[in-house]
């Protein structure tokens, strides 16, 4: 089994303030701490496992800066044989523009399963991954929490809504986005980080794919981006924790959860 | 006039919500582009579903064949592609669940339209199309324009429209047949699994005390449960602690775990993803404890507490 796996440094947001950039295009992302996308390191520990399981080999992509190859690095530690960054320059692509570009790196390539996770963090988007089963002509699933390989076909698992599940069986190769939980992602060392460091990473540039203005093209562009506008919010309860802890007991009484 | 599409969802002989709250909004969009609202249809033994959706519609387009009974994205696509390409709508609306996030990344690849996923608005300005989105997990909005082009496809988040009917529209039911045979299917349907069955049945509590990624470790997990007992709360989470497998998932809350109605929902480090806050809607009061302040869940909360959970927790289990 030969396996792909697209992934995405994304920023760490929680318990930040967040500030909007000066051109209000994105947040500014400079104060921010980055790490591997969550669905992410789901669809490499999966990778992993099928590996283990199959034999064959799993190559980690990913488009970005040099930056970005930290979470590359990530994917080596954890059992990936070969890792690629490609590299945009200065171009900014939507979506669309990203499937067009890893479809057409990915062409080159030896696979029976692509995967990705089902969402990125940061923009929330859960596209590329589909997309890019488009532009390549595979069968795809989405929001897979379970994949058992069997000759050129899997056993799958989605997730529907209301703790509901499918079990379908798709022909190989395809594509399948990756959801949460679908196993647990092993422990990195620092150790295996640094080890992985030593592995090369190969480097394409976006220039040197025959890719055309057209397949570039944003058919999407953010205007704006905002904090989210005030709403009448929550009523905050102050002071020191057992002042707190009383106030929560006395509304538990008030709403009749509590006597 | 060319149509504003809707792909009607259903699962097991029912109509989803988000079919009408996709219609709500279309009916909406309608309005200001004085476009006709067709309904699509697909599916197999189908016919029960025209009664409820009648009036919603100006076309309802139907599309009944075997091989749609269960959904396939492979097969969906196609016939909405070669309905695209006959009548050419101008929108065509799709759930952000399960059936959208398969079918409509692919049909936007293949019929060439923009698309945005995720919308909470669709805003029309002149004859630009812009999608309002959440970003960072609702930390931030955006607003996105579509390039000009012949179609749009946006999919729409479930509850950020309500499910009116502004007016009654006719309902011209139109059985189609399909241009061009249907691919081979390179998906074949199983079974459904039923995954959130249990001992308990959060839907029912009256008193939730929630937990979510912010309790850090399972350990910490015996803190949560010995309050739950203390005072008479049933215990439920945000769905990172039913992945790791700390609670079974009967416990989870939200798009695919259970909706909740409970009177009080106490939600511990939980930062309140669109997913999860779909869950909750129906609870009567919402406390929420988070270290971060601008956590989403503190703007659908009634009661907010900008806390560490591990100072809060002993001071209430001191308390009761
Ligand atoms: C298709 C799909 C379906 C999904 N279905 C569901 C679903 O049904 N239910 C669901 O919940 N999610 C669902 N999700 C996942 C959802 O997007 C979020 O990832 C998830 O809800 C986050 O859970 P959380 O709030 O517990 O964790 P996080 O988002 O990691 O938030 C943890 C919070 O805890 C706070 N915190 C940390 N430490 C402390 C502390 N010591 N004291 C106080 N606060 C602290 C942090 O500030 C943060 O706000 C789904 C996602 C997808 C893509």
């Amino acid at each position: 089994m030969d396996i792909i796996v697209c992934v995405k440094r994304v920023p760490f947001t929680q318990e930040v303030d967040l500030e909007i950039g000066q051109d209000k295009k994105d947040i500014d992302r400079s104060p921010l701490v980055y790490a591997l996308n969550d669905w992410d390191g789901y669809a490499i520990e999966e990778a992993v496992l099928i590996k283990e399981q199959f034999g064959g080999t799993i190559t980690a992509i990913t488009l970005g800066s040099e930056d970005d190859e930290e979470v590359l690095r990530r994917c080596l530690a954890v059992g990936t044989d070969k890792a690629m960054r490609i590299d945009p320059g200065s171009r900014e692509l939507d979506g669309y523009g990203i499937s067009r570009v890893l479809s057409e790196v990915i062409r080159g390539l030896s696979f029976d399963l692509i995967l990705t996770g089902v969402q990125a963090e940061d923009d929330n988007q859960a596209m590329i991954g589909i997309m890019t089963a488009e532009q390549l002509g595979l069968a795809h699933a989405a929001v897979v929490t379970g994949i058992e390989v069997k000759d050129q076909s899997a056993l799958i698992r989605c997730e529907l809504e209301d703790g509901l599940e499918e079990r379908s069986i798709l022909s190989l190769p395809a594509l399948l986005t990756i959801q949460s939980g679908i196993n647990e992602p092993r422990y990195v060392s620092l150790m295996g980080i640094k080890k992985a460091a030593k592995k090369g990473i190969e480097t394409v540039l976006l220039t040197d794919l025959n890719l055309t203005e057209e397949d570039l093209a944003p058919r999407t562009h953010i205007e704006e981006v905002y904090l989210p506008p005030d709403t009448e919010g929550a009523d905050m309860i102050i002071g020191e924790p057992s002042r707190i802890a009383e106030e929560i007991l006395r509304l538990l009484k008030e709403k009749g959860v509590r006597t | 006039m060319n149509p504003i599409f809707v792909l009607v969802e259903h699962r097991r002989g029912k109509i989803r919500d988000i079919t009408f709250e996709m219609l709500g909004k279309a009916g909406d969009l309608s309005h200001w582009q004085g476009c006709p609202l067709t309904v699509v249809l697909i599916g197999w033994e189908v016919t029960p579903f025209l009664q409820e959706l009648s009036g919603w519609a100006d076309t309802i387009l139907v599309v009944e064949k075997e091989e749609l009974k269960n959904f396939d994205a492979g097969l969906y696509q196609e016939v909405l592609h070669q309905l695209i390409q006959e009548y050419r709508p101008c929108i065509t609306l799709m759930g952000q669940t399960s059936w959208g996030l398969d079918l409509a990344p692919a049909l936007a690849v293949k019929t060439g339209f923009p698309l945005a996923t995720d919308c909470l608005d669709i805003l029309t300005d002149g004859d630009q199309v812009k999608a309002i989105r959440q970003a960072y997990g609702g930390k931030v909005f955006t607003r996105v324009a579509l390039k000009k082009s012949a179609g749009y496809l946006m999919t729409v988040r479930a509850g950020a429209f309500s499910p009116e009917k502004t007016e009654e529209r006719k309902g011209e039911i139109i059985k189609q047949e399909l241009k061009a045979d249907l691919p081979e299917p390179r998906r074949r349907f199983v079974e459904f699994v039923e995954n959130g069955a249990g001992e308990i049945d959060i839907a029912q509590a009256e008193f939730l005390i929630s937990v979510g990624r912010g309790i850090g470790e399972e350990e910490n997990l015996t803190l949560v449960k010995d309050l739950a007992q203390s005072l008479g709360g049933v215990l439920s989470c945000s769905r990172p602690i039913v992945d790791k497998k700390w609670l079974p998932k009967f416990h989870q809350v939200g798009t695919s775990g259970k909706s909740v109605k409970p009177k009080v929902y106490l939600a511990l480090g939980i930062s309140g993803a669109f997913q999860h806050l779909a869950g909750i809607s129906g609870a009567g009061t919402v406390i929420a404890v988070n270290k971060d302040p601008k956590a989403p869940i503190f703007r659908v909360a009634d009661y907010g507490v900008v806390e560490d959970l591990f100072k809060i927790l002993p001071a209430l289990m001191e308390k009761v």
